[in-house]
């Protein structure tokens, strides 16, 4: 089990490293913005292991907490990304201003 | 593990690679994310969907508090504000992390029964977890400035406290994976933990906190890895790593297009961004913002005013066809292109006019020096190809420059500034550029005709 994980994670490594290969720095805040919402993924750990039968008050109020942290990190995330690329979109005017305000 | 959720986990994570790669791109980022985040849709459905799922209640309390939080905060987020948002985002990642350890510990009487390498992955997690979430929430605190911006340490006593932090870090998970169970180290874990994260992040200055929120960002990616490991979810493993190793390359991209290095950042201390301001000797290496092609393509093709400004760089290279070429296809997008020609540019009067009416260029579209200096507050982008005295703020704003009083272009009352040149190397009048250390000027180093041939490649891909 072990040794398949490893695999996985390693070749995962490689993917990660592959998909970013040229990126403009103007695309460098949100693609950041992106990763970050996709190891929100730990939200999945927080399920497991509550939905896999926690007991005690303790474990079951840490464990909702990091299920409603991964939430966050998730939904924010995709969201927060969206709003900043929405800057790049075609717009009118004020929002540039709002876009290089953004930027620096 | 049942073979669908498998499956269900296997579209997630190309879903996950793919929006990742669109996201790489100006044309295919929204959608590169919105198809990420259908793949985190995706995995989490089909994590519920496990056999022997429970706690209904409590998993959808907790889902719903994220929401409630999370949304809000996303939505309502001004824009300038951003930054630090993706700090808190990714801080609350980093101690979702670090709490699931924490309960692992519990539920497992200190992993008595586990496999050692389920212990070392979820201290792993624990500890790193716990320096992105103490760490992030003061890179937050920093740039909503709670907290100074200025680099804050200790002093010479900040490297030796920082490793004593991670040698008592250490000791309490050796402690645990060698069999002790007391719930006080897996504490003492975590809380060095957190002073390590505020130790690291503290002593950085503000400028250097995008850089150290996507350090962060690698990590938490790399500790979601490490719980996976431990929890034997494929899911967790793939998306973490994926995160780890982007984020990582991403870090680096960021720090070289800021002219700095990661070991330098992290070491602190420095580099507090606007103290660097006008020390005015010159000789002493300031820091820059280089550019390549493709950004400043993308710079001006959102822009919806350029202004040009040719010099003695553009004569030189014989650019001024490039140059009206660029100009043509960022008109093609509706954007106005406007030239400001100094009357000193270049080596003789009107020397500017002459090679620009050689291209074609439309003669309206030439301004003199007082009709662009009303222009450029209006400006998105000012485009300096080759100039570099007649741009200079020192002519203005410093008595002692050899050049002051010498009327300019004010470039620099543009949005934003994007330099053309060949090297660092001075003007014709031998004295530094201020406008070049600017934090809104980007440098775009190359042969002036070169760089615009490759500005206009990238327009057109665009």
């Amino acid at each position: 089990m072990l040794v398949e994980s490893l695999a996985v994670l390693v070749l995962a490594g490689f993917v990660g490293f592959a998909v970013i290969s040229k990126v403009p720095n103007t695309l460098h805040t949100p693609l950041m913005s992106g990763t970050n919402a996709i190891h929100g993924i730990v939200l999945l750990g927080g399920l497991i292991v509550l939905g896999m039968g926690a007991d005690g008050v303790l474990n079951k109020i840490l464990l909702v907490i990091a299920i409603a942290f991964g939430t966050i990190n998730v939904v924010g995330g995709f969201l927060v990304t969206d709003r900043m690329l929405g800057m790049f979109k075609e717009k009118p005017k004020e929002q540039q201003d709002a876009a290089k305000e953004a930027k620096k | 593990m049942t073979t669908f959720v498998s499956i269900l986990y296997i579209i997630a994570f190309a879903l996950f690679i793919y929006g990742l790669m669109g996201l790489t791109g100006p044309r295919t980022a929204v959608r590169g994310n919105w198809i990420a985040a259908v793949g985190m849709a995706i995995a989490v459905i089909a994590t519920l969907l496990l056999p022997g799922m429970g706690n209904w209640w409590l998993i959808a309390l907790g889902i719903v508090l994220g929401t409630v939080v999370g949304v809000p905060a996303a939505r309502q987020v001004k824009m300038t504000a951003m930054p630090q948002m993706v700090a808190l985002f990714n801080g609350v990642g980093g101690g979702a992390v670090a709490l699931i350890a924490w309960v692992e510990f519990r539920t497992t009487d200190g992993y008595a029964h586990e496999p050692l390498y389920v212990a070392i992955a979820s201290l792993f997690a624990a500890i790193v977890g716990s320096v992105s979430f103490w760490g992030s929430n003061i890179a937050f605190g920093k740039l909503q400035e709670l907290i100074s911006g200025r680099p804050i340490s200790v002093g010479r006593l900040q490297q030796p406290l920082n490793v004593l932090l991670v040698v008592g870090a250490l000791a309490c998970a050796v402690a645990i994976a060698s069999g002790g169970g007391s719930e006080w180290l897996i504490i003492g874990v975590l809380v060095a933990s957190a002073f390590l994260g505020v130790m690291v992040v503290l002593p950085i200055g503000g400028a250097d906190m995008p850089v150290v929120i996507s350090l962060l960002n690698a990590f938490t990616g790399l500790s979601a890895a490490a719980m996976g490991l431990a929890l034997d979810n494929t899911a967790l493993i793939v998306a973490g790593m994926i995160v780890g190793a982007s984020g990582s390359i991403l870090t680096n991209l960021m720090a070289k297009a800021m002219n700095r290095s990661i070991p330098a950042i992290v070491a602190g201390g420095f580099g507090g961004g606007t103290a660097v301001a006008a020390g005015g000797g010159s000789g002493e290496q300031r820091p820059v913002r280089s550019t390549s092609a493709g950004d400043a393509a993308i710079q001006m093709a959102y822009a919806s005013k350029v202004m040009v400004v040719p010099g003695y760089g553009m004569a030189v290279a014989q650019a001024q066809h490039a140059v009206r070429e660029m100009a043509d296809l960022l008109e093609s997008k509706g954007i106005e292109v406007l030239y400001a020609i100094h009357p000193v540019a270049g080596r003789m009067p009107g020397h500017m006019n002459v090679l620009l009416a050689e291209a074609d260029v439309p003669y309206e579209s030439l301004k003199e020096m007082d009709e662009s200096n009303s222009q450029f507050p209006q400006t998105d982008v000012a485009l300096v190809i080759g100039a570099n005295d007649v741009t200079n703020p020192a002519a203005q704003s410093d008595p002692s420059s050899p050049i002051y009083g010498m009327p300019i272009l004010s470039v620099n009352s543009s949005r934003s500034v994007i330099v053309l040149k060949r090297s660092m190397s001075s003007g014709f009048a031998g004295i530094d550029n201020e406008l070049f250390y600017d934090p809104k000027t980007a440098m775009l180093f190359g042969d002036a005709k070169s760089s615009v041939a490759e500005i206009v490649e990238e327009l057109k891909a665009l």
